[in-house]
């Protein structure tokens, strides 16, 4: 049996490779060289991030963009939001999801299905972006 | 310069070149805030939040702070919150905990280093940070509010002691410093020390106050004036440090140690009044397993436990209790099972019928460090076995949350439970209660 010296551990959330198979007393495992980390969906999806939130997305309105009620999306708030981008927002407090138009100083709130008229922001509206949302999680098997 | 094993060093205070530079950095009304994150219509609303079983007002909006006072307790503030439309939350500490760290880890990354001091409060070190001090406290406040959406305050001064005044006077003087004060350089700390009342320097109690003022101490630059041989003399080696401080001399580092807690208590009153002991027993074995992980988490071991019960001590109409019980135990311990089974055993032996018990206590005592005794060679030690299922059961309970595993004496879902009805939802912890935004 070989044993190798890893390293100390360091502080921190990063994860280490775990071995999933025995060292093997007799032949080392050609694998064993080629070891990679595992794929992590929080990794990709930055969830440990301070400044990621998960959200629960309910109705239908933003079918066309592929958001179907019931679905979870990935929100970030480190970033302004910029024309375009699919956001978390407080119209007159109360928090919707939808697509934000923002050009010429026109600022919009759009639905993707058409039987969500688009929503303009007036003077004496009170509009609020919370964050902009990355990616959306369904559930398929529902 | 180092705080070692909890003592001051006398010493330890030298004239420093003060070239250090200091930062904290504190939430503003930091369970309140969280509360507003996920609801946004509760922007413009004022909010406090109850302490465990809703007993008493402990966190204040700022919008709500003229009406209540702390510590009020909810049944007589009810009527007058509901008169201002002020609405009130049980404590959701899982809410404020990830939030907490959101706000420390975004805060960790922008500066050298840090401490975090309290759930809603951190000590930065900017020793060597170029550039405009002021311009780094409004980026770390910008940023902290837009990733999490709670108000930070941004004190910077010399000294630890300075910079929690120097946030202080941030909070006090909100609409003219933006939130962040700078008192570096030694007019604005004049400034600041003038302008501060000796009550509300950090570590100076009410009684200490009355002292103080007494001889004339009235101002925190009368403190920071004041002759430290006296303070010395006269309070103790940590008022004399204050006042140092105060004086522009850092007598307190980042990340001082604390030492090892020598007792570990988990009290707390029940949901209800309980008359029967069953019930109690669940309690008990419940506050002694959190116990033993407090215990295990300091790498402690402990060699004896107190459990003790009581009914409720003011109300005239109830008849008065109390009663506590010793336990040695066979091994210096850590083993959730041998706790509870000691705790469980000593509630039979105490409990007595008739009475309406309303709270329980587990202290575990004469702690130590498992390799500070030294075993006579016939001395029973804990078995290796309970070792690794200790391990393994908080190695569980850390991935999968606390109360994933436990001792089967303690119930899921117990009716004596805590009290919270007023209860957010876990929003960013339970996959469950996740924030759900419309799409209609």
């Amino acid at each position: 049996m070989t044993i190798t010296i890893l390293g100390r551990p360091t502080g921190g959330p990063a994860s280490l490779p775990i071995y999933s198979f025995r060292v093997p007393a007799g032949f080392p495992s050609p694998a064993a060289d080629h070891l990679e980390r595992h794929i992590s969906l929080d990794e990709l999806f930055g969830l440990r991030a301070p400044h990621v939130y998960l959200v629960q997305v309910d109705g239908d309105s933003m079918q066309g963009a592929g958001i179907f009620s019931g679905d979870l999306l990935i929100v970030d708030r480190s970033n302004e939001a910029e024309h375009g981008d699919i956001v978390i927002a407080a119209i007159n407090a109360e928090p919707v999801c939808k697509r934000l138009h923002r050009r010429n100083g026109v600022v919009i709130l759009q639905s993707e299905n058409p039987a969500y008229p688009p929503r303009h922001i007036m003077e004496g509206d009170d509009l609020v972006i919370w964050g902009v949302v990355r990616y959306s999680v369904r559930d398929h098997a529902q | 310069m180092t705080w070692s094993s909890g003592v001051w060093s006398a010493t330890a205070c030298a004239i420093m070149p003060s070239d250090q530079v200091f930062a904290l950095i504190d939430c503003n009304s930091f369970y309140a805030s969280c509360e507003r994150v996920f609801r946004p219509d509760l922007a413009k609303t004022p909010i406090v939040v109850l302490s465990n079983n809703d007993g008493c007002v402990i966190a204040r909006s700022y919008d709500a702070k003229p009406y209540v006072k702390m510590g009020e307790p909810y049944f007589q503030a009810k009527e007058k919150l509901r008169r201002h439309g002020i609405v009130a939350f049980s404590s959701n500490y899982a809410l404020y905990g990830d939030m907490s760290e959101r706000v420390m880890s975004l805060i960790e990354a922008m500066v050298p280093a840090s401490e975090v001091y309290s759930i809603d409060e951190c000590f930065a070190d900017l020793t060597g940070v170029t550039g405009d001090l002021t311009q780094l406290g409004r980026d770390i406040r910008a940023k902290v509010l837009r990733c999490t959406g709670i108000p930070v305050g941004v004190g910077i001064a010399r000294t630890k002691t300075l910079s929690k005044l120097a946030n202080h006077t941030a909070k006090r003087l909100q609409q003219v410093t933006g939130g962040v004060v700078d008192i570096t350089r030694p007019f604005e700390r004049d400034w600041v020390l003038r302008n501060t009342e000796v009550k509300e320097v950090w570590g100076i109690g009410r009684k200490m106050t009355v002292h103080l003022e007494s001889m004339g101490i009235k101002t925190a630059m009368d403190l920071a004036r004041a002759d430290p041989r006296m303070l010395r003399d006269k309070f103790s080696v940590v008022v004399e440090k204050t006042a140092r401080e105060l004086a522009g001399t850092p007598c307190l580092e980042l990340d001082e140690p604390d030492p090892p807690k020598q007792e570990i208590c988990c009290s707390r009153m029940f949901g209800k009044r309980l008359s029967e002991v069953t019930p109690i027993k669940q309690a008990v074995a419940t506050y002694a397993g959190r116990a033993a992980e407090k215990l295990r988490a300091q790498g402690s071991v402990c060699k004896r436990i107190r459990v003790s019960i009581r009914t409720g001590m003011f109300n005239p109409n109830e008849l008065h209790h109390a009663k506590g019980a010793l336990v040695e135990l066979p091994y210096p311990t850590n083993d959730t099972l041998l706790l509870t089974r000691a705790a469980t055993e000593a509630v039979a032996r105490i409990f007595e019928a008739g009475y309406r018990y309303s709270k329980a206590e587990v202290l575990l005592l004469d702690l130590r460090q498992p390799g500070e005794f030294t075993d006579d060679l016939f001395a029973a030690s804990q078995p290796a076995a309970s070792d690794r299922l200790m391990s393994t059961l908080d190695q569980i309970n850390g991935r999968y949350g606390r109360g994933t595993v436990t001792a089967g004496s303690v119930p899921r879902t117990p009716d004596w439970g805590m009290r919270r009805e007023m209860m957010s939802q876990s929003y960013t912890t339970r996959i469950d209660q996740l924030w759900k935004v419309s799409s209609r």
